[in-house]
């Protein structure tokens, strides 16, 4: 399968989670909407990575090259599980403080 | 002997040292003693000194090296020759008498400003020694300003007095206007010859062009000009009378302002070399001795009388130096030296007795209540008037006798001067001492002598200025009273004593034969119109009556000093004032403090709209954020070079 298709794929997905960030108030569809970035970004790169060691396959029956940008892909999976629970904790928190879970009550720093 | 150099500057700055910081615990008796003792162990070592300079000559003390850097040497050194051993014992005698006299004079004053007012006196005495006892010219420099300093914190001692205050300031700056000329003479000398040490300069005149010479010496007579009040720069000197009288006495009188003659009487070898200089120097001379004698006519403060008088002598001093008389200015200086501080003293004892009271015109009849300072006081105004043969005679006979061989016209106008001198002298004594008390019931009834340790410096001062003269007798009148002929050419001792000094420049001069019989007649006309005017003087003003007329024409122009002051502060003082004025509310109000505050007030605007940016909406940030990533990256794509800007920029 052509690059494009995945990058047309992962483009489309991380401006539907930029969109998301940008213009809901609710804090939940926020977050879920970062997942989508950085599962867009997780795309590219595994896309990339198999890109690069098809061509690399070739003239090396041994090569590993793309194999970094797999590793990479676990840590942000790593990064976005730590960062789940935390941003999930925060939202509870904020739950019970306010009753909501919409970003605009939280435009005042004091009290 | 030559270890002992470095004591005669020494103990006065011991006596500085323990006055001045030990002034809040020390008794006023304790003060005085160290003041004076100081001096006076001072004035033992400069007679030791001065024995050991008359019996085997010069000494020349080095002690380190004061600037060393490339091709400059100049070390700290003392030269003790026989200029400078003359006016050690003047510096150091006179300065005690004045010491023990202030002890007496001052003792209304409150411990902690009594010993003040010593410190200040002892760092005077230090600085005038390093002034006469230097080796090079930058050393006399240091004393030259050290002099100038003390003046201006005497001047101002009473500092709680504005008037004195603005008197101090004026004599600092008119000093530092001289300075300047000084300064730029030993760059000159550094510049042409790398060295200031006398004896090296004078050795290698040869390798300066006479342009040179005539700009040193130049240079050097606007510094003496500053230092010894002459004209255009006086006007300092009779201000400068708002100090404390034993301070006029001191430093206004017998030591400081004569530092200008010294400087020339050492570089004499130089003046000789430059006659356009010398010529100048002869005329602002005399030029300054008749001026201030006119102003001194009409003078009624006691003390501005006698300070007008010193502007004149000095004029004097200047114009033997003029005339290649240098040993006759040096006895001018001499014997002035006693018969100003005599009178300044006895001026002192007046204003004490009188409780400071300085205007002659309610003073008359003292010489009932203060005779001692009666009697003193008129042995000042003969040896001051050059009546015979009392001490002034002999010196400014012989400053007149050279000026009569250099040009005729300078002798006539200089007679003219030495008999308005006579005149203000005896009206001024005339109107303090005799005649009838004018003064208040209350002031007569505290009239009184003044205590011994005032008297007796006046009665010494006055013995010294009665014999002072014969240290310098010309040789016509020795050989009137029949010496020989090998004793008349030794009867003036002076000139044979500061030979060494002068014995360069004389080599360059020729001798102009006198006739003795033309000098002598000279001396008795000149003698005889002095004792007239006396008569006159005398028969004018002893029955002065307080009259409330007020002076017209040439008399009140005279009373306010033909308006110098006025017409410096006009074309001077006033315009720096403007510029002062102007700097300090446009150029520093809107300029300076304009930017600064400019500055300020942008960051502040700045910040106060960035602030805006900062709404608190999340929404916003993260669309900011979005819109900048998104920014960069259209840059990145559309043109590498602002890419490769940002990287060079960060």
């Amino acid at each position: 399968m052509p690059i494009q298709y995945y990058i047309y794929l992962a483009l489309s997905l991380f401006s539907i989670g930029v969109v998301g960030v940008l213009t809901r108030r609710n804090a939940i569809i926020i977050f879920m909407c970062i997942e989508l970035m950085l599962n867009a970004t997780n795309l590219l790169l595994v896309a990339f990575s198999k890109m690069h060691y098809a061509a690399a396959l070739t003239s090396n029956a041994a090569t590993q090259v793309g194999i970094d940008g797999q590793l990479f892909v676990f840590f942000i999976m790593v990064v976005a599980a730590a960062e789940v629970s935390v941003g999930l904790a925060i939202i509870v928190m904020m739950y019970r403080n306010t009753h909501s879970v919409d970003i605009n009550f939280l435009n005042r720093l004091k009290n | 002997m030559n270890n002992l150099v470095y004591l005669v500057p020494l103990f006065p700055l011991i006596g500085f040292l323990i006055n001045g910081l030990g002034r809040k615990s020390l008794s006023k008796q304790a003060i005085g003693a160290i003041g004076s003792a100081t001096i006076l162990a001072s004035f033992v070592v400069s007679i030791l000194l001065f024995l050991q300079v008359k019996s085997s000559g010069a000494i020349i003390a080095n002690y380190f090296n004061f600037i060393d850097v490339e091709a400059i040497k100049i070390p700290f050194s003392f030269q003790i020759d026989q200029l400078s051993s003359l006016f050690l014992l003047i510096i150091t005698g006179i300065g005690f008498l004045i010491h023990l006299y202030s002890t007496a004079y001052m003792n209304d004053e409150e411990a902690p400003h009594f010993a003040r007012y010593f410190a200040y006196l002892n760092l005077f005495v230090f600085s005038m020694l390093l002034l006469v006892m230097g080796g090079n010219y930058v050393i006399m420099f240091i004393g030259w300003e050290g002099v100038g300093l003390c003046s201006y914190l005497l001047i101002g001692f009473w500092f709680k007095n504005d008037a004195y205050n603005y008197a101090a300031k004026k004599a600092f700056i008119m000093n530092r206007i001289g300075d300047l000329g000084f300064l730029l003479a030993i760059f000159w000398l550094i510049n042409k010859l790398g060295t200031v040490t006398y004896g090296d300069v004078f050795a290698n005149v040869g390798k300066l062009t006479p342009q040179d010479i005539t700009i040193i010496t130049a240079l050097l007579f606007v510094g003496a000009m500053g230092k010894s009040a002459q004209l255009p720069l006086y006007t300092w000197l009779p201000d400068a009378m708002a100090g404390p009288t034993p301070v006029s006495a001191l430093i206004h009188a017998a030591t400081m302002v004569t530092a200008g003659i010294y400087m020339v009487a050492r570089t004499n070898l130089l003046y000789t070399l430059a006659p356009a200089t010398q010529g100048f120097i002869a005329i602002i001379g005399l030029a300054t001795a008749l001026f201030a004698a006119t102003i001194a006519l009409k003078q009624n403060d006691i003390k501005k009388v006698l300070a007008y008088s010193t502007v004149s002598q000095l004029g004097y001093m200047f114009l033997g130096l003029g005339v290649g008389a240098y040993t006759g200015a040096v006895f001018h200086v001499m014997t002035h030296a006693f018969f100003k501080a005599l009178l300044f003293l006895g001026a002192g004892s007046v204003i004490h007795a009188m409780h400071h009271e300085q205007d002659i015109r309610k003073m008359g009849g003292l010489n009932k209540y203060l005779p001692i300072t009666n009697i003193t006081f008129l042995l000042g105004c003969l040896a001051i008037a050059g009546v015979p043969p009392f001490s002034g005679f002999f010196s400014k006979d012989e400053i007149l006798a050279a000026a009569y061989l250099k040009n005729p016209i300078l002798y006539y106008l200089g007679v003219v001067g030495a008999l308005m001198t006579t005149f203000y002298m005896f009206r001024l004594y005339a109107m303090t001492f005799q005649g009838k008390f004018r003064g208040t019931h209350e002031q007569e009834h505290h009239l009184h002598e003044s205590p011994s340790a005032m008297t007796i410096p006046l009665i010494v001062l006055a013995i010294l200025a009665v014999i002072g003269g014969f240290f310098g007798v010309p040789e016509v009148i020795a050989h009137l009273f029949g010496a020989s002929e090998v004793a008349a050419k030794q009867s003036h001792w002076l000139e044979g004593y500061l030979a060494p000094v002068f014995a360069a420049s004389k080599a360059l001069t020729t001798e102009t034969p006198t006739n003795s019989s033309s000098e002598l007649m000279m001396m008795g006309v000149v003698t005889g119109l002095v004792l007239v005017t006396i008569a006159f003087t005398w028969n004018k003003f002893s029955k002065y009556e307080s009259t409330n007329a007020e002076e017209t024409g040439l008399g009140k122009v005279l009373e306010n000093k033909w308006y110098i002051d006025e017409l410096y502060n006009a074309i001077i003082v006033n315009p720096l004032d403007a510029l002062a004025m102007f700097l300090k509310n446009v150029v520093e109000k809107s300029g300076i403090d304009g930017l600064v505050n400019g500055v300020g007030n942008f960051v502040n605007y700045s910040s106060r709209q960035l602030r805006l940016i900062q709404s608190g909406q999340v929404g916003a940030y993260i669309l900011m954020m979005v819109l900048s990533m998104l920014g960069i990256l259209l840059l990145w794509i559309n043109d590498g070079t602002i890419v490769n800007f940002l990287h060079k920029l960060f």
